[in-house]
């Protein structure tokens, strides 16, 4: 792994990370909030029943990730999903049950399933 | 879920928590990070300070001196080695803004402490965490690695000559080491006991070298400043108080959770719009911010403004971001009572003041809550509690007796009621109350007397019951259970 000695460096460096995260868009992502505070409440359970229940209907184009506290303590575990050319929705109280049910129903038909927590806050990008 | 759609709440310090892997440099890389480190590398140290004073960044870990000034302290201060310190120690009960920061987002954290080393002169920067946040070490230390692996911290950093790096300090979690001095004393293998400020540590800090301690928060909003501006974030807040504020919501509140809002946002705001009030239709009653150190605001604090001045303004204070809020069924000294007891048990015993008034106040406040407490006593923990803030060493000394000052301030009556007429009139300390069954609304279903685990409910089936007040050990299972509210507590 080479190292980033100049600014210039930084930015391609950018480039070619971005590029490859747009490779991703028409892949179903799905970020599972894996904190301290989600862990306890069973972010890796929900995270390994959509794992099985993705490798169960043989699904291949579900990419999976980890991310810090999405800041809902009231409604862990919590779960964000972006299907391909959407906004991503972020579920809330994600049990094992929810958690199979967000990806027969919501990722393999795109029916709506229950316990969307809305977008309350405006994020500053860089 | 009484969550609105309305958009109150501005996340600039947790702008990645939730949205990057965050042991994923790459991740963090997409998001323009490491590029405020290298835009500062072309600027001089006065230059980037500069940048900071005028943001108007003041600390997040409580006190809110200004960031940029303190800094321009340090790097007057010449001197052949100095420090950047983060606090991550993160002691106050209620609170963590923190670890929600180390845990989603380290790498601003890496970059943030880089920029202030530039900023001072110091090339070695150190970390202090609790050892209780294993998950935290655990992403701080792959963020530090993985930078120090891509030249991001290390020898020369971007081709500029800057060499800059970071440890992590474990600490051991006691409240005080969160103390700026005791927390250097900590880190050099002392007891983490406070020493008397001046000399300042920006003056003599870690190894007697000039060093700065700042909080996680304060350090996540450094990388936004550089890359948006001093003008985009002063745009931000009060006159005095610029840029956001994380809150940790807990206690008696719908959404509880973390947000994060502009300085100037009402506690109303807050309270209601986006922490949903009270559960179970209560009554919002006080919220305590500043946790040990801070006070209760009240109904008539809601349209308060929040920033540092206007919570000092009500005898509180801004803190580190823990909101703790109590509905109508808290009693507000038995509150107090919580608070003390916290401290008295994380007093480092230093100086009499704090040690022994620590006790002596906890001593007065469990006698008034047992129902013994006279007026005497409640002039008595005034002048205490006054005293304690005059000769008390370190600001956890110093802050003690605000809980106390502030609740006797707003629920004076509340502290009459338990000292003239012996009633909690939240019914909450159990030595003052006594259980009934209201005859009028009891239907005899005998439930009550199956629950009573000394057998003192007595009645025929389907006649009203009684409980015999001399056995009764006020349990309160008989009031959950009966199904007809026939149960009083007065
Ligand atoms: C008893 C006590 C506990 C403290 N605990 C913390 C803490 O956990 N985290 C923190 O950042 N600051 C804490 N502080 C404040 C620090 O002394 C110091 O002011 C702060 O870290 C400076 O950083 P800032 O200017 O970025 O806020 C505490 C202060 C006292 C008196
Ligand atoms: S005020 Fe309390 S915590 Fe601070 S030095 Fe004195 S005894 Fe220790
Ligand atoms: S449970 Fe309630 S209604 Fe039933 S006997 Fe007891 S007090 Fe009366
Ligand atoms: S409060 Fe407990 S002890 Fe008292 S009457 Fe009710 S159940 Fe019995
Ligand atoms: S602290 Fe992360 S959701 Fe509660």
């Amino acid at each position: 792994m080479s190292t980033i000695a100049t600014l210039d460096a930084l930015r391609a460096k950018r480039e070619e990370i971005l590029a490859r995260q747009k490779a991703r868009q028409n892949k179903v992502l799905i970020n599972v909030s894996l904190a301290t505070c989600s862990i306890a409440a069973g972010g890796k359970v929900a995270m390994e029943a959509m794992q099985d229940e993705v490798a169960l209907n043989g699904l291949t184009n579900v990419e999976f990730m980890q991310s810090g506290c999405m800041t809902f303590c009231f409604a862990e575990p919590t779960v964000e999903i972006t299907l391909p050319g959407k906004d991503p929705v972020v579920f809330g109280g994600v049990d094992e049950a929810k958690a199979r049910e967000l990806v027969t129903e919501y990722v393999m038909k795109g029916e709506p399933v229950e316990g969307i927590i809305p977008v309350t806050y405006q994020r500053v990008v860089l | 879920m009484a969550a609105t759609t309305q958009i109150k709440q501005l996340r600039i310090a947790t702008r990645n928590c939730g949205f990057i892997d965050p042991e994923s440099l790459d991740d963090y890389i997409a998001q323009r990070g490491y590029e405020a480190l290298a835009k500062v590398l072309t600027m001089t140290p006065a230059e980037v300070v500069e940048v900071i004073k005028t943001a108007g960044l003041r600390g997040r870990g409580g006190g809110g001196f200004p960031t940029g000034v303190k800094w321009g302290i340090a790097l007057s201060n010449k001197a052949d080695q100095k420090y950047m310190v983060c606090n991550a120690d993160e002691g106050d009960p209620g609170a963590f803004m923190d670890r929600a920061v180390l845990e989603g987002d380290p790498h601003s954290i890496v970059e943030a402490m880089a920029i202030g080393g530039y900023a001072i002169g110091a090339t070695l920067g150190a970390v202090y965490i609790r050892a209780e946040y294993p998950l935290a070490i655990k992403r701080l230390r792959k963020a530090i690695d993985d930078a120090r692996a891509m030249g991001l911290l290390g020898k020369n950093i971007f081709g500029s000559g800057f060499d800059f790096d970071i440890e992590i300090k474990y600490g051991a979690g006691a409240f005080v080491c969160g103390e700026e001095t005791a927390l250097i004393r900590s880190m050099e293998g002392h007891r983490g006991e406070p020493v008397s400020k001046p000399p300042f540590p920006a003056q003599s800090g870690y190894w007697k070298k000039p060093t700065i301690v700042n909080n996680v928060e304060t350090f996540a909003n450094v990388p936004a400043i550089i890359l948006k501006g001093a003008d985009w974030f002063s745009s931000i807040g009060t006159a005095t108080s610029k840029g956001t504020k994380v809150f940790a919501l807990a206690g008696k509140i719908v959404n509880v959770g973390l947000i994060e809002v502009p300085m100037g946002t009402s506690l109303r705001e807050v309270i209601f719009d986006i922490g949903g009030g009270c559960p179970d239709g209560k009554e919002f009653k006080a919220v305590q911010t500043g946790g040990p150190s801070g006070g209760a605001l009240a109904h008539k604090d809601l349209d308060v403004a929040i920033d540092y001045e206007s919570l000092i303004a009500r005898k509180s204070m801004m803190g580190s971001g823990g909101m703790v809020v109590m509905d109508e069924d808290d009693c507000m000294v038995s509150v107090a009572k919580f608070f003390l007891d916290f401290t008295m048990d994380e007093t480092c015993g230093k100086c009499t003041p704090c040690r022994i008034g620590s006790k002596r106040l906890f001593e007065i406040l469990d006698k008034i809550t047992k129902g013994h407490g006279t007026q005497a006593d409640l002039s008595r923990m005034k002048t205490l509690c006054e005293s304690i803030k005059d000769t008390a060493l370190c600001g956890l000394g110093q802050t003690m007796p605000n809980p106390i000052l502030s609740t006797m301030d707003t629920f004076a009556n509340e502290y009459e009621a338990h000292v003239t007429q012996k009633k909690c009139p939240a019914h909450v300390c159990t030595a003052m109350l006594t259980y009934t069954i209201d005859p009028a609304k009891c239907t005899g279903c005998t439930l009550c007397t199956k629950v009573c685990p000394v057998e003192c409910i007595s009645g025929t089936k389907k006649q009203p019951h009684v409980i015999d007040a001399s056995k009764c050990i006020k349990c309160g299972a008989c009031y959950d259970k009966c199904k007809f509210d026939s149960v009083i507590k007065l």
